[in-house]
């Protein structure tokens, strides 16, 4: 009788100290971004390319990189949304939902979803050449397109799956065809889902490094062309940390601040938007 | 004379499927890609002497990629020995035990944590993780360490994996019908009882499915792990050794690639067994977790 009591205690103890160990660990990993980060950063890192003699330590920020990331991210969301919207509207209005086709279609988006991105990467590399490209703000938007299609469209055909059906049947029952209702009714209905669901891929895009260091290459200018490389802030993060330099180190800190709090306030905007459109939304 | 707006819908079907078929081939077109780039060295070398090899001399030609895939086989066996229990001990708690308000902040734990980029895991690595080895852990087990070792990237890749761990174990928790715990309850059984012999058993399979999700996920994660794993194309011999994972090394020699012949071959062989392994991993959880969904309705 005892024992029983014995057993669920230790068991109830060792539950609470493993959820603690996992919070803790994501307080102290933010708790150490921002204070190595925040000394480092300051107003010429958000505003300069690197200048001369950046990389020893002298003047110069990180601009480039974060032009880069936004540019690189944006155009990738872009494409993939232009992508998986018809996918996903095509699998929730026009296809039963057993047939072979969107079964396929949705294994092998749950496939993909689970790629490295570093195959993505390798992937990007052997397409970029095949183009005769060479590493380019283009070949890592495309790279990085790959990477957060599956995302995308796991996202929002979630959010479709969830719309009620007889929403549909009203409107097939006054008339609209099913282009009409897709794009009508169902599309406004999931309009906060596929809000969320860009700005996912948004976020997944902007943080990963692996899929870009063979195609988007790095440079301390600007990104101003789509055939030109581009820098990414992952990548700034991880070359400036490889110095001896403490200064350079110090950037690299400061560089994975801005980048931290890029994402948690995309994560925060998608939660914001989510709400304002609920509007649309009939329950 | 169909009229303009079937017409349109017409046209948009068109346009959709042929969207939703391209989508539906990409992940034969990576298969396809990377075969034809790794043909070169497969056609030269037998893929035993490629797999099973450790010697690594790019330069005199010889690939052996044994130490690599040893590497990564270490890492991600490290991260699964500390993310596992801690993983599945706090699901249980958020699905069984926790209150209200805890219960609803799992949530949002979970996405930050999945929101995280992982040069940011990387970095943390680097300043924590490693001069806590260096210092305190290696020594402790009177042993010397840089501290750029497998435990490092191990620790690092396993709170990776935590989101994918914890997410996918609530589901399943949830998945498991109430009447069943009240049914154990009511014959006298503690809540760790009806944990341990209801709970536990009826959510085996998807358990298992989170892991293996879990172990994918750690096999392909590449910037923190290059950050904080050494290294060295040596097999490594315990945990304070350095290890030099399979993605490390396809990021690490962006550089030099293009310049040594064959190098750019092996490299995306080597990404096509990532490919391989990961696929492998997913479609067993997958398939799980389909046996598992399939159930509930």
């Amino acid at each position: 009788m005892n024992g029983r009591r014995i057993e669920e205690g230790v068991f109830q103890g060792l539950m609470i100290a493993s959820t603690l160990i996992i919070f803790l660990t994501l307080g102290m990993i933010i708790a150490t971004v921002v204070a190595e980060g925040l000394p480092a950063l300051s107003l010429q890192m958000i505003t300069q390319t690197p200048q001369g003699g950046y990389y020893l330590g002298k003047e110069g920020g990180v601009l480039n990189a974060i032009l880069g990331s936004l540019f690189l991210a944006g155009g990738a969301s872009l494409l993939a949304l232009v992508m998986s919207l018809p996918v996903v509207l095509y699998l929730n209005v026009y296809s039963h939902p057993r047939s072979p086709l969107s079964r396929f279609t949705r294994f092998s988006l749950d496939v993909l979803w689970g790629v490295p991105s570093i195959v993505y990467g390798a992937f990007g590399f052997t397409l970029m050449i095949a183009l005769g490209l060479k590493a380019s703000l283009l070949a890592g938007i495309l790279t990085v397109a790959l990477l957060v299609l599956p995302i995308m469209c796991r996202a929002m055909d979630e959010v479709m799956r969830m719309s009620p059906p007889e929403l549909a049947e009203a409107s097939y029952s006054l008339g609209a065809t099913r282009l009409e209702t897709a794009l009508h009714i169902l599309s406004r209905q999931c309009l906060p889902g596929i809000v969320t669901a860009v700005l996912l891929a948004f976020g997944r895009g902007i943080g990963d490094a692996a899929s870009v260091i063979l195609t988007a290459g790095f440079t301390d200018a600007l990104p101003t062309s789509l055939l030109r490389p581009a820098a990414t802030l992952p990548l700034a993060v991880f070359f400036q940390l490889g110095t001896p330099i403490p200064e350079v180190r110090e950037r690299a800190y400061a560089s994975a601040l801005i980048l931290t709090l890029l994402i948690l306030l995309i994560s925060l905007l998608s939660r914001l938007l989510a709400r304002k459109f609920t509007r649309h939304v009939v329950r | 004379m169909i009229s303009f707006r079937l017409l349109k819908d017409r046209i948009a079907r068109g346009g959709m499927l042929s969207v939703t078929l391209s989508v539906g081939v990409i992940l034969f077109l990576v298969v396809a890609g990377l075969l034809v780039k790794s043909w070169p060295i497969l056609s030269l070398k037998p893929l035993s002497s490629l797999l099973f090899s450790s010697a690594w001399r790019p330069n005199h030609g010889e690939f052996g990629f044994l130490p690599f895939l040893l590497g990564t086989i270490w890492v991600t066996a490290v991260a699964i020995v500390i993310a596992v229990p801690l993983c599945l001990l706090s699901a249980v708690y958020f699905s069984e035990y926790a209150p209200r308000l805890i219960r609803e902040l799992s949530r949002p734990l979970v996405d930050v944590l999945a929101g995280i980029p992982s040069v940011v895991y990387g970095l943390w690595g680097v300043l924590v993780i490693v001069p806590l080895i260096n210092g305190q852990i290696a020594p402790f087990f009177g042993s010397y360490s840089t501290g750029y070792c497998v435990l490092a990237g191990g620790a690092v890749l396993a709170i990776m994996i935590f989101p994918v761990i914890i997410h996918v174990s609530v589901e399943v928790f949830r998945s498991v019908p109430g009447e069943v715990r009240e049914a154990s309850l009511a014959l006298g059984a503690t809540r760790f009882q009806t944990v341990k012999f209801v709970v536990l058993r009826r959510a085996l399979p998807g358990i298992i499915a989170a892991v293996v999700l879990g172990v994918s996920r750690a096999f392909g994660e590449t910037m923190a792990v290059l950050m904080v794993a050494g290294n060295v194309p040596i097999i490594p011999r315990g945990i304070f050794d350095p290890a030099y994972p399979l993605p490390a090394l396809i990021a690490n020699n962006y550089g030099e690639m293009l310049s040594i012949p064959l190098y750019d071959s092996a490299l995306l062989f080597a990404s096509l067994v990532l490919f391989v392994v990961v696929i492998f991993f997913i479609v067993v959880s997958r398939l799980i977790l389909k046996r598992i969904q399939a159930r509930i309705e």
